[in-house]
């Protein structure tokens, strides 16, 4: 059998306030402390469409090569609960933002095309919270500081033939909305979140299985665990001549498995009609072109132009376009130094030791800024300090926020060449080493590594290894 | 000082013959002497209108008046919400609900001066057109108590026309604005879908809603007008376009004004002494210098079905945010959350409101929304397009506001029939055209008469011009109802 998965995948846009008013989005606030009438849904209000959110919406389509239509239109999609306040929520139905795109998907080296059915937008609903469980609580109160959020819902073709095809989708995806500054992403905070189409069908056959639909799945395990049990369930189910049943079934992470809503969760007749508190929205050529214009590189692009351009490992170019601040920050401190292996080496064992690739924000503030990074390059370069010593120097930037020069000047870490003075500390190693001497002289070359490593010792780490090297072989030659 | 229109008050205000205080002071005895027959108020702002008053006293001392609404005593229908002030919708549902915030409108004419005598009756979310359907009580006509004001915004209409406050505010759905105002004897204008924002106007028909004045004259109404219209940022429907000055517009009369009067409007079953009297209106016109031509609304006879069923629908989704969450009524004891928002609904919504969200439900119902609401959207346009075939020809259109003069109480039990009484008023909701009602005779039972202009879009200077020539020309508006 052959698994046929499409995936609806909900994104809160990063704007500062809500779809359809002014109230801030900031996460985890107080229960209800960034609300107002409107997205309260008080008598009487009105919604105004938020420009920002929509720009954000067009730049997500044009980055997944949607059509972006020309004029679009928000509708109500009715039902009653008590975490949406008007029991409608506004969103986008027949005349969608944006239609037709694709994203590119890589799987065990193979890339696949999947299809983007539409992307529109729409508010998010409130939060309830129980007093205890769901079953036994006693009061229920609703916190709508989440309500009218604006989210961005994406519907894929049902391209995807696997669970693990899907989390690289849903990976992929998330990679590109973090990379334009679309959406955090976020999954643990909501602000990422999946739904899923699941069928199966016989190999070759064109015509779609009954499907069923996935929700609740809140990690990029949760889908591929869901996908995967619920994938077996159905052909098992089919294996031993039942009918699959097009229900709404529930990911349960803590128990491992899938379980039917009850129809009353879902059976629904949302009423659909066009907002007509919101006048159709045109969308200016001009401002299509304006918002393509200010489009990133890709993280695709850029990872193959990584490759190319630089002459990077696959490995190094993956890891240094997670996010658009690491790129750009491995791309300034290439401009400085233009050893773009030497770079990303210490870009990824040392910047990346304790802040986490997409991590933006930590990042762009980092003390030890792409200039400094540099900086420090240079003096490993021209040997002014050893690798070793960097390394210490790349912590001492990151915690004072001082140039390397700085740093090494104040605390004497130049390495030591002066051959004199390294003359007389090989000199006194090797008074006291007759042994290693001895050693040496039976052609033992580790002896040799470990007279090296007195001298640095005795150096505090500083001499010049190279000369170090030198000078001891020749001293070595003449006993 | 009861009787007169806000710009002859606030005149007299100026000329320091009398002031706000006084003058709120005068509606409010009156209000607290006649309103208990005719329950044209639902709440009365007695403090709050005595503090504005002393405010606008203090700025006419001073030589700084706001404006020509500086302290003028105004109604408010109940479905506009006034911060800290309870805003019932005439519904149950709403009863004690106090909004934390102002409507546009009322903001509006707060920062104008205007004093807020209290909060006008009208049918249960203005679903009505005898003001018999508000949840708390019926208003009377004040020209016989034994009839109804018209509604939705009965309230309003009749606290205007009985000397009950100077002027007001009501919202026009589906003639909720007019057909009281010609049942009262006032003044009442719907603006342009669109002229006033609609932020703060507790939804009905969100695409059908307008908001105009209630007045003793047509300069009261221009005044009004001037002061709520105007782009709103809460409102994204609403118009950028700028707000002329319509008072200082109103004298060139209607010479060489080309008035279209449209067949469809004369009807079957019509009332001849309201057909006679509105044929004499235009017959004055005529006399004033306007030309008036036949025209056809062909589409006119469908308007109504229409409206009935977009209205509703509308309706259906707008009032799904009563549950019992978050404010109005909740019924208390109820198992779960289905039962309690199934038993506030129950208790809360009247008949006639209970009998439209299921007329709007059904028509948006998957499998009937293109063969309802879908094709009510049709015909809209084709009622649309009439009216733009007809100002190809003609500058505005005259025509009866009702088909009968103000009915008794208890008279239309047939929701059918209740719905027939706006069927000269829909067409201009539905086009969302600026239309007005215009006081233009009695009938031999002493009730009033209206006269409707529709104009072109935002063309309210026109409407208003019109209805203007037609009212000094005519001696109708010095007669007043005498209630008591």
């Amino acid at each position: 059998m052959e698994t046929v998965i499409g995936l609806e995948v909900h994104a809160q846009l990063l704007t500062r306030s809500k779809m359809f008013c002014g109230c801030p989005t900031t996460f985890g606030a107080p229960p209800n402390s960034q609300t107002c009438p409107v997205c309260q849904g008080m008598p009487g209000v009105l919604p105004v469409v938020n420009r920002r959110a929509v720009e954000l919406g067009i730049r997500a389509a044009l980055a997944f090569d949607c059509r972006v239509n020309a004029a679009c239109r928000f509708a109500r999609k009715h039902y009653y609960y008590p975490d949406m306040p008007k029991n409608y929520q506004i969103t986008q139905y027949e005349e969608p933002l944006a239609e037709d795109g694709h994203l590119e998907i890589e799987v065990d080296g193979a890339s696949r095309t999947i299809g983007i059915q539409r992307l529109h937008l729409e508010e998010d609903v409130g939060k309830l919270l129980h007093e205890g469980t769901l079953e036994t609580a006693q009061a229920s109160l609703v916190d709508y500081n989440r309500s009218g959020v604006p989210l961005m819902e994406t519907v894929s073709r049902p391209d995807l033939r696997s669970a693990e095809e899907a989390a690289a989708y849903l990976k992929a995806f998330r990679a590109v909305l973090v990379f334009l500054g679309v959406s955090n992403g976020n999954m643990e905070e909501g602000s990422l979140r999946c739904d899923a189409n699941v069928s199966l069908r016989p190999r070759g056959s064109r015509e779609l299985g009954t499907k069923v639909e996935i929700k609740n799945m809140n990690s990029f395990r949760s889908v591929k665990q869901a996908l995967e049990f619920e994938v077996r369930r159905q052909a098992e189910a089919l294996a031993a001549g039942e009918r699959i049943v097009q229900e709404t079934r529930l990911w349960d992470a803590d128990r491992g498995y899938t379980r039917a809503m009850r129809s009353k969760e879902y059976a629904h007749d949302y009423r659909y009609f066009p907002e007509p508190d919101l006048v159709p929205l045109t969308i200016d050529r001009a401002w299509i072109e304006e918002i393509r214009a200010g489009l990133p590189e890709l993280p695709r692009q850029r990872r193959a132009r990584f490759v190319t351009q630089y002459g990077l490992p696959p490995y190094d170019a993956e890891i240094l376009t997670q996010s658009r601040a690491l790129a750009e920050y491995f791309e300034a401190a290439v401009r400085e130094f233009p050893q773009p292996k030497v770079v990303s080496n210490w870009v990824m064992s040392e910047l990346l030791r304790e802040l986490g690739a997409d991590d933006e924000q930590a990042i762009r503030s980092s003390p030890v800024t792409p200039a400094r990074l540099a900086g420090l390059l240079v003096l490993i370069e021209d040997g002014t300090i050893s690798g070793k010593i960097a390394k210490e120097v790349f912590e001492k930037m990151r915690r004072g926020g001082e140039d390397a020069r700085a740093i090494v000047g104040r605390e004497g870490l130049t390495q030591v060449a002066d051959e004199a003075a390294l003359g007389r500390v090989i000199d006194q190693v090797l008074a006291r080493s007759p042994r290693a001497i001895e050693d040496y002289k039976r052609g033992k070359t580790a002896a040799a590594k470990a007279l090296v490593g007195q001298v640095m010792k005795a150096t505090g780490g500083k001499a010049n290894p190279g000369i170090v090297n030198r000078l001891l072989e020749e001293k070595l030659s003449k006993i | 000082m009861t009787g007169t229109p806000i710009h002859e008050l606030t005149e007299a205000y100026r000329r320091s013959e009398s002031t706000p205080t006084a003058a709120t002071e005068a509606f409010l005895a009156r209000i607290a002497r006649l309103d208990g027959e005719l329950g044209a108020y639902l709440t009365v702002t007695r403090e709050q209108a005595l503090r504005a008053a002393a405010d606008a006293d203090a700025r006419y001392r001073a030589g700084k008046p706001l404006g020509p609404l500086d302290g003028a005593p105004l109604v408010y229908k109940d479905v506009l919400c006034t911060r800290g002030v309870t805003t019932t919708c005439g519904s149950r549902m709403l009863e004690g609900f106090v909004p934390p915030y102002d409507a546009t409108v009322i903001a509006r004419l707060t920062a104008a001066g205007a004093v807020m005598l209290g909060k006008g009756n009208m049918d249960e979310f203005a679903m009505g057109s005898s003001t018999e359907h508000s949840a708390f009580k019926p208003t009377r006509n004040p020209w016989d108590l034994t009839r109804v004001p018209g509604g939705s915004s009965g309230g309003p209409a009749a606290a205007v026309a009985a000397g009950l406050a100077a002027g007001g505010l009501g919202t026009d759905t589906g003639g909720s604005i007019r057909q009281p105002a010609a049942f009262c004897g006032v003044v009442g204008l719907k603006p342009t879908y669109g002229r006033v924002s609609r932020y703060g106007l507790v939804a009905f028909g969100s695409s059908l809603d307008h908001i105009g004045p209630f007045a003793r004259d047509v300069t009261d109404a221009a005044l009004l007008l001037r002061a709520i219209a105007g782009a709103d940022p809460r409102d994204a429907t609403c118009l950028t376009a700028p707000v002329p000055d319509y008072a200082a517009a109103l004298a060139p009369g209607v010479q060489g004004l080309r008035l279209g009067l449209p067949d469809e409007y004369f009807i079957e079953g019509m009332d001849a002494e309201v057909e006679r009297t509105v044929r004499t209106a235009v017959d004055v016109l005529r006399g004033l210098g306007a030309t008036v031509e036949r025209i056809s609304l062909p589409a006119t006879p469908h308007a109504l079905a229409t409206y009935y069923v977009i209205a509703p629908a509308e309706a259906s989704s707008n009032l799904a945010r009563y549950d019992g969450v978050k404010y109005g009524l909740r019924v208390a004891g109820a198992k779960d959350l289905v039962e309690m928002s199934s038993r506030t609904r129950a208790v809360g919504f009247g008949a006639e409101v209970k009998r439209r969200i299921m007329l709007g439900t059904y028509v948006l119902s998957s499998g009937y929304y293109e063969a309802y609401y879908g094709r009510a959207q049709k015909v809209r346009t084709l009622v649309r397009r009439d009216f733009d075939a007809a100002f190809g020809r003609v500058d505005l259109i005259v025509a009866p506001m009702t088909p009968n003069v103000a009915f008794k109480h208890g008279e239309k039990e047939d929701p059918l029939s209740m719905y027939l009484n706006d069927v000269f008023a829909v067409p201009a909701d539905m086009t969302g055209l600026p239309a007005i009602s215009v006081p233009c005779g009695f009938s031999a039972e002493g009730l009033p008469i209206g006269l409707q202009f529709i104009g072109k879009a935002l063309d309210e200077a026109s409407v208003l011009r019109a209805a203007y020539a037609y009212e000094q020309a005519t001696p109708w508006r010095a007669r007043r109802p005498s209630p008591a």
